[in-house]
Formats: structure tokens, C-alpha cells, sequence
């Protein structure tokens, strides 16, 4: 069953990436992309990540997808139906430069044992967690302690994309 | 499920370099980008049922440089279009050789 959803979902995830890299349209790139973030979260919840399930959905579907959206119609570029995908030479190198990765990372996939999710000593540590102290416990008893560092330097790094994102967008900016 | 999970986060990062490297508009570029980025958050839940749930705090970090990026981007980029009254990337060559 389990197996099923994933590879429904993943199949869904691909075919948005598809669609997000040729759709001739921005919007129906968007929508593409908001189909691959929503399967990705039902892959996450499927590799029992319930809480990054969520946020992906709220976070990314949900704020920056928006975000996206909101510029294209504010630029008016929804209509824009010409393609725009480089040819020639350019799409020759494309294609190396795509398939030299994916040959890399297929020949570093190749030949591992299948690894699986559910037994090793660090999934069931999860499990444990996530049973005792539930789903938001287990992940932030780990944020706030271990990591509350990078956790309050992500603050600050948020602060400043605020700001700069005023400047860059102001009219007259400096 | 850890091996198909990789093998997916593989194609999806494969095509969003490929979308970098092949589109004109620049907000398409960034979604490409976004794209890859989500390839690695995959791979990064995967191995957490391997290495430890550090791999599920590092995906959060990521959505929120992500989050922090296509504002900044988006900012740009907006500003770049009151300029050149476009976001076709081929009419930005001020620094191209």
C-alpha cells in the first residue's frame, strides 16, 4: 500500500517537474510546481516527516508559490505563450551538462543494497520520538537544543531578506 | 523506499538543472531552482530514516533559505522589469563576455 502511494506520488512529482520546465505558460508553470510540492509533502508523509509535510505545504505551496504568482501577475507575463526555450548549440550543452549529472548520480545509486526505511537503528529512533513526545516535540526538542544557533542566525538571515526585499522592489530605490 | 526516494530526488534535480539551463524567462529559472532545492529536501528526509532526524531539522533551514531567497529574487527581479520592461533573460548581458 505503502509502496503504491509512493510511487503514485512520485510519478505525480515527475510529471510536474515535466510540466514546470516546458509548460510555454509562467502560471501553468506555477500550477505544475504546486502539484510537485504537494506530492513531494505526501512523499515526506509517507517517509514519516508528518511536520515538514505540513510546512511544505503551508510554506511552500501555500506562501512562496504565492509569492511567485503574485509577481507574474504583477509583471503581466501570463499571457506571454512564445516559447522560450533556447535552442541549438545551447540545448546540445543542456542536455550534456543534464545527462553528465544523472549518469554521476545513477552510478553512485547503482549496486547500494536496498536501503529500507523502517528498521534501521535511526528510523525507529524517530518513531520512538515522534510516539512519545509527538510529531512537533520530536522535531523541535532537536531545534532548540542542539541546533538553536543556526536556528536563531535563520532569524536574522530572514530579517535581512526582508529588508533587502523592500529596497530592491521600492520605486526610486537607491 | 530510502533507494526509490533518492532515485526520485536524482530525476527532479536533473530537471531543474535542466530548466536552469534551458529557459528564457527569468521567474521560470527561479522556480527551476526552487525545484532543485525540494530534489535535495528529498534526498534529506530519505536519509534521515538512516542517519537521524538532523537530517529533517537541516530540510527546515533549507525551506527557510528558500523562502528568503525567492524574496530577494523576486525583489530583483521586479526591479530588473522597471528597467528593461522584461525578464528575458537574453537582454541581460552587461556582464557577459
Amino acid at each position: 500500500m505503502v509502496e503504491i502511494l509512493f510511487y503514485v506520488f512520485a510519478a505525480v512529482a515527475v510529471g510536474g517537474a515535466f510540466g514546470v520546465v516546458l509548460s510555454r505558460s509562467p502560471v501553468g508553470s506555477l500550477l505544475a510546481m504546486v502539484a510537485t510540492l504537494a506530492s513531494l509533502a505526501v512523499i515526506f508523509i509517507l517517509l514519516e516527516a508528518h511536520f515538514l509535510a505540513a510546512v511544505q505545504v503551508i510554506v511552500y505551496a501555500g506562501a512562496i508559490m504565492v509569492l511567485f504568482l503574485f509577481v507574474i501577475m504583477l509583471l503581466n507575463l501570463g499571457h506571454d505563450y512564445r516559447r522560450d526555450v533556447k535552442g541549438g548549440v545551447f540545448a546540445l550543452i543542456s542536455f550534456g551538462v543534464a545527462g553528465g549529472i544523472a549518469g554521476a548520480l545513477i552510478r553512485q545509486l547503482r549496486g547500494g543494497a536496498a536501503l529500507d526505511a523502517f528498521t534501521s537503528p535511526a528510523a525507529q529512533a524517530i518513531d520512538a520520538a515522534q510516539a512519545e513526545q509527538g510529531v512537533v516535540g520530536a522535531f523541535a526538542q532537536p531545534l532548540f537544543t542542539t541546533y538553536v544557533v543556526p536556528f536563531e542566525i535563520t532569524g536574522i538571515l530572514l530579517l535581512v531578506a526582508i529588508v533587502g526585499a523592500i529596497v530592491l522592489a521600492k520605486r526610486h530605490a537607491v | 523506499m530510502i533507494t526509490s526516494s533518492l532515485i526520485l530526488s536524482a530525476i527532479l534535480f536533473v530537471l531543474g538543472t535542466f530548466g536552469v539551463l534551458v529557459r528564457r524567462n527569468a521567474i521560470i529559472i527561479f522556480l527551476c531552482i526552487e525545484l532543485q532545492l525540494n530534489a535535495v529536501n528529498v534526498a534529506f528526509v530519505a536519509l534521515s530514516r538512516l542517519v537521524g532526524i538532523d537530517g529533517q531539522i537541516f530540510v527546515f533551514f533549507v525551506m527557510t533559505v528558500a523562502a528568503a531567497e525567492a524574496a530577494v529574487g523576486l525583489a530583483i527581479i521586479i526591479s530588473i522589469f522597471r528597467h528593461y520592461e522584461t525578464v528575458d533573460v537574453d537582454n541581460f548581458n552587461l556582464l557577459k563576455w
